[in-house]
């Protein structure tokens, strides 16, 4: 049986969701984010652009106003 | 992507630095940029007792921590402003960051001084925009708690301080970027006032708040949305992105010739009638606003 995999992106209070295992830069591309202006975390965890990911990941924006 | 440091699985990518870094060697990288800031820009003395103006966001939090990791006597202030579930979230971060490190946090809040008032309320019988209200009573307040310290410290970033440097520019508001410094000094009873993250950007602040397990607030406040801060932010990153490095290029080029927007004579200050605080004016603006707000409660 094939397994498939998804990737589930919490951004802002909105859920993305990608068929199939991404690179987390290829995720950013396809949301048409700055690397500069976000951090991608799983869990606790800090997640390198290179790295594949699957399951839930959360896309966090750094930058603050005032 | 290998760290550059230990070879081991680098987490995160600075390409500003040409940089591939795991956990470990960029908390050693940030502590030692950090170091180095406060050294080449004579921020602090060792020894100094540092008064830190948190927030409850990533950049004052993570700013104590590395003061403290550094190994300097570092008290914290926390200033309600009184913005709703904004305010109560934020100091909530703040003191159990405090506890957490056995840190002291000294409190101040905006409606002790405007009758119970807080900065929205404020700010509409002012007439006047939140965030400047904001920005007057946080400086006055700010100065106020800091009287028993040597220096006082604020999480500015560079993010920060280019997009008010391009505000700056594009506006040329000269009198502007005279005052814009890492270090402003001491002025008879104005505390000194020292911003050791200048070289740091806010992903770098955001990354090492998340590694170093520091619980700040997400939220916004809901007075900073559409503010001309986030869209010069947004410009200067889309450039940071084409060609990484463009951030600190500007504000270390900045450094290097603000000298030429100083003015020659800075304007004389005397004390306010009412309270003492330095000012231009017989009566500082900070009373002013208070005497105006209160005759109409």
């Amino acid at each position: 049986m094939e397994h498939s995999s998804t990737v589930r992106v919490s951004y802002l209070g909105k859920v993305y969701e990608f068929e199939g295992r991404l690179r987390a830069e290829k995720v950013l591309q396809k949301l048409n984010l700055n690397p500069e202006e976000v951090l991608v975390i799983q869990g606790n965890r800090l997640v390198p652009p290179d790295e594949l990911v699957e399951g839930e990941i959360e896309i966090r924006p750094v930058i603050s106003g005032g | 992507m290998k760290c550059r440091m230990c070879h081991g699985r680098a987490v995160i990518k600075l390409p500003a630095h040409n940089l591939n870094l795991c956990e470990n060697c960029f908390v050693t990288f940030l502590q030692r940029r950090v170091r180095r800031t406060i050294g080449s820009l004579r921020l602090l003395s060792p020894g100094e007792k540092v008064l830190v103006a948190v927030s409850g966001g990533k950049d004052s939090l993570s700013l104590w921590d590395l003061l403290l990791e550094l190994g300097y006597q570092a008290e914290g202030l926390y200033i309600d402003l009184g913005i709703g579930e904004y305010s109560q979230k934020s100091e909530e971060k703040a003191v159990s960051f405090a506890q957490r490190k056995g840190a002291r946090l000294h409190i101040q809040r905006v409606k002790d001084y405007f009758g119970g008032l807080a900065i929205p309320e404020i700010a509409r019988r002012a007439k006047r925009t939140s965030c400047s209200v904001c920005g007057l009573v946080k400086r006055y307040l700010m100065n106020q708690s800091g009287r028993c310290f040597d220096v006082i410290a604020t999480g500015h970033n560079l993010d920060d301080e280019v997009s008010f440097l391009l505000g700056n520019l594009l506006n040329w508001q000269t009198d502007a970027l005279a005052r814009q410094a890492p270090s402003l000094p001491d002025r008879e009873s104005l505390r000194r006032k020292v911003k050791p993250l200048v070289l740091c950007s806010e992903r770098e602040m955001a990354a090492y708040a998340l590694i170093r397990g520091i619980d700040y607030i997400l939220d916004e406040c809901p007075y900073s949305q559409g503010s001309t801060s986030l869209l010069y932010k947004s410009a200067l990153n889309r450039l940071e992105q084409e060609s990484p490095g463009t951030k600190l290029r500007f504000y270390q080029g900045f450094l290097k010739s603000r000298l030429a927007f100083v003015a020659k004579e800075e304007p004389e200050l005397q004390p306010c009638e009412n309270c003492g605080y330095l000012t231009t004016t017989q009566i500082c603006s900070f009373c002013r606003l208070q005497q105006r707000v209160l005759e109409r409660v």
